[in-house]
């Protein structure tokens, strides 16, 4: 189980962005949140990949309570979720190859052995071939670079995804892509998911279960 | 920055200026600029690369005695014997000059780069860590820089016999800050992107954001403030030695050089200044030059201001 229980989180302590959100994501399913913009809920997909740390409330990850948040938060829990971003220009790191970028957790995790394998089978899975692995960044499109940051979220196996409007700077094809690629994983592997995003269409079609930012917030 | 449309270049203006009879009228406002910028990095290029052969090759060829006095040829305005003419107890200037402008390189180089490396350290550690290191640290930065580094360099210096390690010492010790305060707010920026949340949630360790991500993001800053210190780093070596605090005063410094002229100065013979003037100021804004030509690639919004 995933379980975000009462978080409060925000920037300010005084005014939070997040009140009193609550949600529970078993093992092999998927949620869509829905929110307008601004509402809050990038942060709340931030303290659920253990990103930033809730000023209350608690994060509970397969039975194991969250006690502490980024580099503190022990490896093996902050690797059980993989994370995509709405802005794959800022999630990649400007000075990596795309092959470099997706193989970064395995390096970062001292787990090379089967590196050139796996990465270059988890990018076909995405759909991006050869040369383009050997560009940069600024080489490529904005979907060709969220695709490789699916690639890396997914490279360390993780348990629980976390999908932060990852497909709001895309085209439909692409978009269509990406959440094949989720769903063909999620299959194989039973992975939890937690999609957020604005698109109601999208999340319905793509999600189990839909609720809405006010469902379950404090406010709601 | 390269224009070869036009076959082999071998000087930049022809280049500028038969295509504009061809080319749309609005591109030739952009074209000259771009040339003028052009011929500005090439010119620098240029000098600092005939400095550089200077001070590798003269003293190879011509070895200097420092200490060889020859009165009966003192203060001899330039001639072909000597170019640059010689100085009060008759020693050739140019070679000097050439040998003064090699110390002050060499101060300034090693200098800068150490006080780059100290700067970037203590920057990066500022920023990485946060919270009341970061306070501490930046506060200590600040009281630093509340004194004048000149005179805080008098003061390093001032504590070990003359010679070209204490200057470096001084000089470096006494420009780290800024640097400091580049690569801490470039860090911060930094920090705050995505894909370090990213790294963080791929399992990156904090060294390993540090290392990967963090100072690779801000070598070209660090470097570019590294050789914007250069200049810097030789007009305070000279600044040292003029008053006398810096190189002993027979070593060939151009700080020296300018200081025994002095007197000579106001006798009338203006060749003992001027010569070792110029070769402080001309290479020094070479290196500016090129300097900001860098920070021009790595930054083209500034490219409206101009260096120094």
């Amino acid at each position: 189980m995933l379980e975000l229980r009462s978080i409060t989180a925000g920037y300010e302590r005084r005014a939070p962005v997040v009140r009193d959100a609550s949600l529970t994501l078993a093992p092999g399913t998927s949620l869509g949140l829905l929110g307008p913009s601004g509402c809050g809920k990038s942060t709340l997909a931030r303290v659920a990949a253990l990103l930033h740390r809730p000023d209350a409330g608690t994060v509970t990850v397969d039975g194991q309570r969250a006690t502490g948040w980024r580099h503190r938060a022990p490896r093996a829990q902050r690797t059980a979720i993989g994370v995509v971003f709405q802005q794959p220009r800022l999630s990649a790191d400007p000075r990596l190859r795309l092959s470099e970028l997706i193989a970064e957790p395995l390096r970062a995790t001292g787990r090379r052995s089967d590196l050139t394998a796996h990465v270059g089978e988890l990018a076909r899975t995405v759909g991006l071939t050869g040369e383009l692995l050997g560009r940069r960044p600024h080489e490529v499109s904005d979907g060709q670079l969220q695709r490789a940051c699916l690639a890396r979220a997914l490279v360390l196996r993780p348990r629980w995804l976390v999908c932060d409007e990852m497909t709001a700077m895309l085209d439909a094809s692409t978009t269509a892509a990406l959440v094949a690629v989720v769903e063909e994983y999620r299959r194989e592997h039973g992975a939890g998911l937690l999609a957020v995003g604005h698109d109601r269409v999208l999340l319905e079609r793509w999600c189990d279960r839909t609720v809405r930012w006010t469902e379950i917030t404090g406010a709601g | 920055m390269a224009d070869t449309t036009t076959g082999p270049v071998t000087a930049a203006a022809p280049v500028t200026r038969e295509p504009a009879t061809t080319k749309p009228v609005w591109r030739s406002h952009g074209r000259t600029r771009r040339s003028t910028r052009t011929v500005r990095v090439r010119t620098s290029a240029a000098l600092v690369a005939v400095v550089a052969l200077a001070v590798l090759v003269v003293p190879l060829l011509a070895p200097l005695d420092q200490q060889a006095v020859d009165l009966a040829r003192k203060l001899q305005p330039p001639s072909l014997a000597h170019p640059f003419g010689t100085d009060d107890v008759g020693r050739d200037l140019l070679l000097r000059c050439v040998y003064g402008l090699r110390v002050s390189l060499l101060v300034g180089l090693v200098a800068a780069l150490v006080a780059t490396v100290i700067g970037t350290a203590v920057g990066a550690a500022a920023a990485a860590f946060g919270g009341w290191t970061d306070r501490i640290v930046m506060r200590l930065v600040d009281t630093f820089s509340s004194v004048p580094h000149l005179l805080l360099g008098i003061f390093i210096v001032a504590m070990f016999r003359p010679g070209v390690w204490p200057v470096i010492v001084s000089v470096a010790l006494t420009h780290w800050l800024s640097t400091a305060r580049i690569v801490r707010s470039e860090v911060l920026s930094l920090r705050a992107r995505p894909y370090i949340d990213a790294a963080i949630s791929g399992g990156a360790s904090r060294r390993r954001v540090i290392r990967r991500h963090l100072l690779p993001g801000v070598m070209p800053q660090a470097g570019l403030a590294a050789v914007l210190m250069v200049p810097h780093a030789m007009w305070h070596e000279s600044a040292l030695s003029f008053l006398g605090l810096g190189l002993p005063s027979h070593q060939a410094s151009l700080g020296n050089l300018v200081q025994t002229a002095r007197g000579s100065l106001l006798a009338g013979d203006w060749w003992p200044t001027l010569f070792p003037g110029l070769f402080l100021i001309v290479p020094t804004l070479a290196l500016a030059g090129l300097a900001g030509a860098w920070r021009e690639r790595i930054n083209p919004r500034r490219r409206s201001e101009l260096m120094l």
